[in-house]
């Protein structure tokens, strides 16, 4: 713990102005803003979303090249006109009403196409990025569990949201892309049949466009990603200091956020402006050159107007080409950024969406009748997270239909785990785990799912009503039942003394209710889906005691007449327990009734000899004595 | 234990000394201390859009190289046309051969050279209208978000407590992006579009009148259509963003919840519920599309239509001998120009109504008066005694003044005292807790500190003397070291491993690959909820405050490492006052004085033992909790 930094001070008290700790909003740049402008395999990934849609798409190619091809002939039929109809003092009207009946039928075609292209683009951009979160959301439903205990809802959400939102655009500017590279070279093309050597002088000014746009392009992208970069710092702060108000007053640290607050801020100023002059640079060079270009034309177009060998009429159609030419170079490298972060998006979408589903039914899975009797039994089950780290070693036990049995241990003898098998939340290693006689992996997890009932310790409650909430997914339950259900538990009470009773709103994840009494709606939950099987594990944390007497009596109503397996903390629960099995480091230690282990004088007698309301609670000094040198938690 | 340290502590004196003078001047000006943000002394809408105006005005020589730009390019771009004409007329003339068409030719090279240089010119200019507008922007944008952090870090409690704080996000990101696009979008291109169509109008008109009222024909249908449009997309566009924040919350919900939707095999009621909410913000995203593809492909053909009535009344004007070919193309190329700015009317109406929502919004957000400040007289804090005293303390919540959280709530502690406060959910304990650091104010009685009412001194002492140590405490994204030091990021770290050790946080960091190092908070490892409580601990011993509330904020550490925690920290709490709230008796058991709360009042007092003696609710807690048999089931049906 010795610092040299006697030495060191002087130097660093130039940097006195911060304290050396602080920090606000430490922003990570672990997403990629900016990636490659093109991935073949993420484009192939997206495509799959669009091909659906294809037909569609098709449509709107096809419209976005009628569409640019109307814009081209419109400046012709107006050379047409000048050259035709339009003399001083000319007398045949003919040519004029021509062109403008070609007119009319020019910008008539311009108007279904925009249209179609327009609205069909748009709305299959729409559809392919709903698509694409319905299909992560979906996925996300099957993946294992390990996944989403690793990952946080954060970290998904930013996936379904910004990461979607960003293919959108990207759907949306790939074709009108189409249509600006088709117009670019339209112009072109038209330019140079026109008069191929008129249209190659006014190209010449193309390379030096070209050749600016190498120097600038770099630097500006660098200018632009910094921008972006300090704008999610300063809004990453700013989310910081409204999310953490109540712990940054109360230590009084708003005067050092404040000032750490403006260096992210001036940065942000900073790099605006900064990216601000690389994007104005280019506009008076991409004007001058429109200039030199109508130079050109005027120069050397007038001139062979002279000598008779340029119509009028064309010399103001490449003004009006001229005009319009600018137009695709800049909305095409506008694009090239979006593009590049569409790929980055792509990317993580497409992580999300590969994500390997570890448990699937398998093709002749059987369904789980409702008239299983309803035992469970583990063989010889072998299980863990990482392979090598087995956290259940072989166990074998059997709960008979209809009995309670709570498993008990010190934290980390693998309670949870065996819970979870139950449910086929993963798979065993070695072994099996039966239900009403059935390898669960037989099964269909659906029909395992509504057999088996899982009360979690942090109870859960989804945002809507009182009802809805208890009712859950099983919506062809009556209203009585549900009341039913509620009182069976003990939460009809208070639940009638919200304001609107059942179908009292609930706020986020329930805020309004107290812990107990969130416990007690997912109670009634569990009595509404009514399984055979229910799994429960007791909530640990501290319960005021009315409550939890509440919560006693629920209890014992859940089980009656069900298989229960439970993860007891509370010694009133395991007391009232058929059988206990005690669990320790994955093996099983002891099996028997409260009374029967009592009498073998075992780890669960000393356990519970130690006097503390719940296992939980016992010191691990003391435990280590009790588990006689056995593997620690 | 050596652990690499990237820069040395900076000495403390020095930034001390430039805090205090922030907090002088902040505690002089009272509202609004740190940013001009202008007073909202007009009504609302247009006073709002007055008001960003004179933000902006703030920037004078900006806003006038702005618009001085945006007026000299305006008038480049409309001469364009009119050298382009001319330039046809010439080749015609030219055409026509002998000396005319000699002087012709040379006069084709000074249009050309004129050309050259009023569009690199008018590019010019765009370029610094702009950069000077954005420049303006970001400024504006700059001091608004200095403001917006300011007021949301002052705001009291109950400020924050009936906001929800992803309202203040969407201020804080997108109105005040509002507010800052204003100049560039609303005011500037109201100043480009009025010259380009003001002048453009007058010069076609003037030219010929009929030729130029056809020309001018589709101006006022796309005009309208375009604003319309804009305020009808806006419309749905916010829709939209709730409809979509149903989604979200659908999946958020999901996604957090994901071991119930798992555990009821629910996935398949899941997904109705998402693919309802999904249904709906679809169908309102394929009606924006609608409204938009509409209106753009109306607004073109409008356009297109009077360019072909323009051929073709012009070309029978030629042909009349009225107007010269030039005279045809100028209006030609006029219209072109024309074009983009009146179809950004749409774009400036809708920049008009953004930034008047935006604004007022914000504006809402940085007028709200700051409940909790000094008084304009406070002192700092001085505690030498230590007393802390409730004297009638009275509080009800802001909109439950019919049910007073608090009532006649006196007692009082002296430093080295442990004062335990106990009851019910809802009875009023984390209410006293907050009282203290004047959270909230109370609504009668008073509090003392050594005989202070803790409204007579400044805020910022007040807090650094009493500190709570809160139930679910918000950690922040960085590493456990800054964390523990939030408070004092000056602290040695010996101090940080100290209080650590006494939080018995220590091993388990120890434990961690990267140790205090390991960075924590939303985006970090994530703690249990023993560890966060026992880390928030950590921190508020860092404070060293005279008074120490534990606001129920060991219920998840076991009883076990509670009374470790509480015998590492038997030193520093003879030095302070500390209160205990809890559910769990055994947190309390040995305070000087237990207090039991039941619906905001004081029900019993007394030393453990002298609750246990009286037989009344403590005793009756204390038998529930200390040895829970069989008989608790049959008393459950016969308790309160």
């Amino acid at each position: 713990m010795v610092r040299e930094d006697s030495g060191e001070l002087d130097a660093e008290t130039k940097d006195v102005q911060r304290p050396p700790r602080a920090v606000v909003g430490s922003h990570r740049v672990e997403e990629e803003m900016f990636g490659r402008a093109f991935d073949k395999n993420i484009v192939r990934r997206i495509w799959a979303f669009v091909q659906p849609y294809r037909m569609k798409i098709y449509i709107a190619v096809v419209a976005v090249l009628i569409f640019t091809g109307s814009q081209l002939v419109i400046p012709l039929i107006i050379r047409y006109a000048i050259d035709n109809g339009v003399t001083p003092g000319g007398l045949d009207r003919t040519p004029l009403l021509v062109a403008a009946g070609a007119f009319l039928l020019a910008i008539l075609v311009n108007y279904a196409a925009s249209y179609t292209q327009e609205s069909v683009v748009g709305k299959v951009a729409e559809n392919v990025l709903f698509d694409i979160r319905r299909a992560m959301f979906g996925h996300l439903q099957r993946v294992s569990l390990s996944f989403m205990d690793k990952t946080e809802v954060g970290r998904l959400m930013s996936r379904l949201q910004g990461d979607v939102n960003s293919m959108q655009e990207f759907l949306e500017t790939s074709v009108l892309a189409v249509g600006d590279i088709a117009l670019l070279f339209g112009i072109v093309f038209v330019m140079l049949w026109l008069d191929f050597r008129l249209g190659l002088l006014t190209l010449a000014v193309l390379p030096i466009l070209f050749i600016v746009r190498i120097f600038w392009l770099p630097r500006a992208r660098k200018a632009f990603m910094a921008a972006h970069e300090t704008n999610s710092v300063a809004n990453g702060a700013l989310a910081e200091a409204i999310h953490g108000v109540r712990a940054i007053q109360s230590m009084d640290r708003q005067q050092v956020n404040f000032t750490l607050y403006d260096d992210k801020a001036q940065a942000n100023l900073k790099t605006h402006l900064t990216a601000a002059r690389y994007a104005q640079i280019m506009v008076p060079i991409v004007d001058g050159l429109t200039g030199l270009a109508m130079a050109v034309v005027i120069v050397v177009g007038g001139s062979m107007v002279m000598n008779g060998r340029l119509d009028v009429g064309v010399m103001v159609a490449f003004l009006f080409y001229i005009q319009r030419f600018f137009d695709p170079i800049r909305s095409l490298t506008l694009q090239y950024s979006v593009m590049q972060r569409a790929m980055a998006s792509g990317k993580r979408l497409t992580d999300v969406l590969d994500v390997r589903i570890d448990i699937t039914d398998k093709p002749d899975a059987k369904v789980l009748s409702p008239d299983t009797d309803g035992s469970v039994e583990f063989r010889n089950v072998t299980f863990g997270y990482h392979p090598d780290q087995p956290v259940l070693k072989d166990i074998s036990f059997r709960v008979n239909p209809g009995e309670t049995v709570a498993l008990v241990g010190p934290t980390g003898s693998g309670k949870s785990s065996a819970m979870a098998l139950v449910h086929r939340f993963y798979d065993v290693q070695r072994g099996k785990v039966l239900v009403g006689g059935h390898d669960v992996r037989d099964l269909t997890q659906e029909s395992l799912g509504r057999q088996v009932a899982m009360v979690l310790q942090e109870p859960f409650l989804f945002t809507g009503t009182v009802f809805e909430n208890i009712r859950y997914h099983k919506l062809d339950a009556s209203r009585e039942e549900v009341i039913e259900a509620a009182k069976a538990v003990g939460a009809h009470d208070f639940i009638m003394s919200l304001a609107g009773g059942y179908d009292a709103e609930l706020g986020e994840r329930g805020g309004n209710l107290s812990l107990g009494q969130r416990q007690l709606i997912s109670f009634a939950r569990a009595l509404v889906a009514d399984s055979k099987i229910l799994v429960l594990d007791e909530a640990t944390a501290n319960i005021d005691s009315y409550t939890e007497m509440l919560i006693q009596k629920a209890l014992v109503k859940l089980l009656e007449g069900r298989t229960g397996l439970v993860i007891a903390h509370r010694l009133a629960t395991i007391r009232g327990a058929d059988r206990i099995i005690v669990l320790q480091a994955g093996r099983i230690a002891e099996t028997g009734s409260h009374d029967e282990l009592m009498a073998r004088g075992g780890l669960y007698s000393r356990l519970y000899n130690l006097n503390y309301a719940s296992f939980d609670d016992i010191p691990e000094s003391e435990l280590e004595a009790s588990l006689q040198g056995g593997s620690q938690t | 234990m050596g652990r690499r340290r990237k820069s040395a502590p900076v000495p403390r004196s020095i930034w001390k000394r430039s805090l205090s003078s922030q907090v002088n001047t902040s505690t002089a000006k009272h509202q609004n201390s740190f940013v001009h943000v202008e007073a909202a002394e007009w009504g609302r809408g247009l006073s709002t859009l007055a008001r960003i105006t004179r933000m902006n005005l703030r920037h004078p020589w900006q806003v006038t190289f702005a618009i001085g730009s945006t007026i000299i390019a305006a008038s480049l771009q409309l001469t364009i046309p009119q050298l382009l004409g001319r330039a046809v007329d010439q080749t015609q003339t030219a055409l026509g051969g002998g000396a005319a068409g000699a002087a012709a030719e040379g006069a084709l090279w000074t249009s050309a050279l004129l050309l050259l240089l009023v569009s690199t010119l008018r590019g010019l200019f765009t370029m610094c209208q702009n950069y000077f507008a954005e420049s303006v922007g970001h400024h504006i944008g700059y001091e608004l978000r200095l403001a917006c952090y300011e007021k949301i870090q002052r705001l009291s409690f109950s400020f924050h407590d009936q906001v929800h704080s992803g309202d203040l996000i969407t201020i804080g990101m997108l109105d005040l992006e509002g507010v800052r696009m204003y100049f560039s979008t609303a005011l500037v291109r109201s100043v480009l579009l009025t010259m380009l169509i003001g002048i453009g109008a007058y010069t076609l008109i003037s030219t010929d009148p009929v030729l130029g009222l056809v020309a001018l024909s589709f101006v006022p249908f796309v005009a309208w259509r375009s604003s319309v449009t804009r305020l009808r997309l806006r419309a749905t566009w916010l829709e939209l963003q709730e409809r979509l924040s149903v989604l979200s919350r659908v999946m958020e919900e999901n996604l957090g919840g994901i071991r119930v939707v798992r555990a009821f095999a629910a996935q398949a009621y899941e997904m109705l519920k998402f693919d309802g909410a999904s249904k709906r913000a679809l169908e309102l995203a394929h009606r924006r599309v609608g409204i938009r593809v509409r209106n753009t492909s109306a607004m073109t053909f409008s356009f297109f239509l009077a360019m072909g009535l323009v051929l073709l009344v012009g070309g029978n004007k030629v042909n009349a001998g009225d107007i010269s070919v030039g005279t045809l193309a100028t209006f030609l190329t006029f219209m072109t120009i024309l074009q983009m700015p009146v179809r950004q009317i749409g774009l400036m109406v809708n920049a008009f109504a953004r930034a008047s929502t935006c604004g007022s919004r914000l504006f809402g957000l940085l007028d709200r008066d700051v409940e909790i400040e000094d008084a304009p007289e406070a002192k700092p804090l001085v505690m030498d005694r230590g007393t802390l005293r409730f004297e009638n303390v009275s509080f009800a919540y802001p909109g439950s003044q019919e049910r007073p959280a608090l009532k006649n709530i006196s007692f009082e502690a002296h430093k080295g005292q442990t004062i335990g406060i106990v009851g019910p959910p809802g009875s009023g304990k984390s209410t006293i807790a907050h009282l203290i650091p004047r959270f909230y104010d109370v609504t009668g009685g008073s509090i003392t500190l050594d005989g202070h009412d803790i409204r007579d001194v400044t805020l910022a002492s007040l807090r650094k003397a009493v500190a709570v140590v809160q139930q679910d405490a918000f950690l922040f994204t960085t590493t456990i070291e800054n964390n523990i030091a939030y408070g004092d990021p000056w602290a040695k770290e010996q101090r940080i491993e100290r209080a650590s050790e006494s939080a018995q946080l220590h091993n388990y960091v120890l434990g961690l690959p990267s140790g205090y190092d390991t960075v924590v908070g939303e985006r970090g490892v994530s703690l249990s909820g023993g560890q966060r409580q026992r880390l928030t601990i950590a921190r508020t011993m860092m404070l060293r405050p005279s008074v120490i509330v534990f606001d129920d904020s060991t219920a998840a550490i076991d009883a076990a490492t509670e009374q470790r925690i509480r015998a590492a920290t038997r030193r520093f709490a003879k030095e302070r006052v500390t209160i205990i709230i809890a559910h769990r008796l055994s947190s309390l058991m040995d305070a000087d004085q237990i207090l039991f709360i039941e619906n905001g009042e004081i029900v019993e007092r007394g030393t453990h033992e002298e609750l246990l003696a009286m037989e009344g609710r403590y005793k009756a807690l204390y038998d529930l909790q200390v040895r829970p048999g069989d008989e608790m089931l049959t008393e459950a049906g016969g308790g309160r």
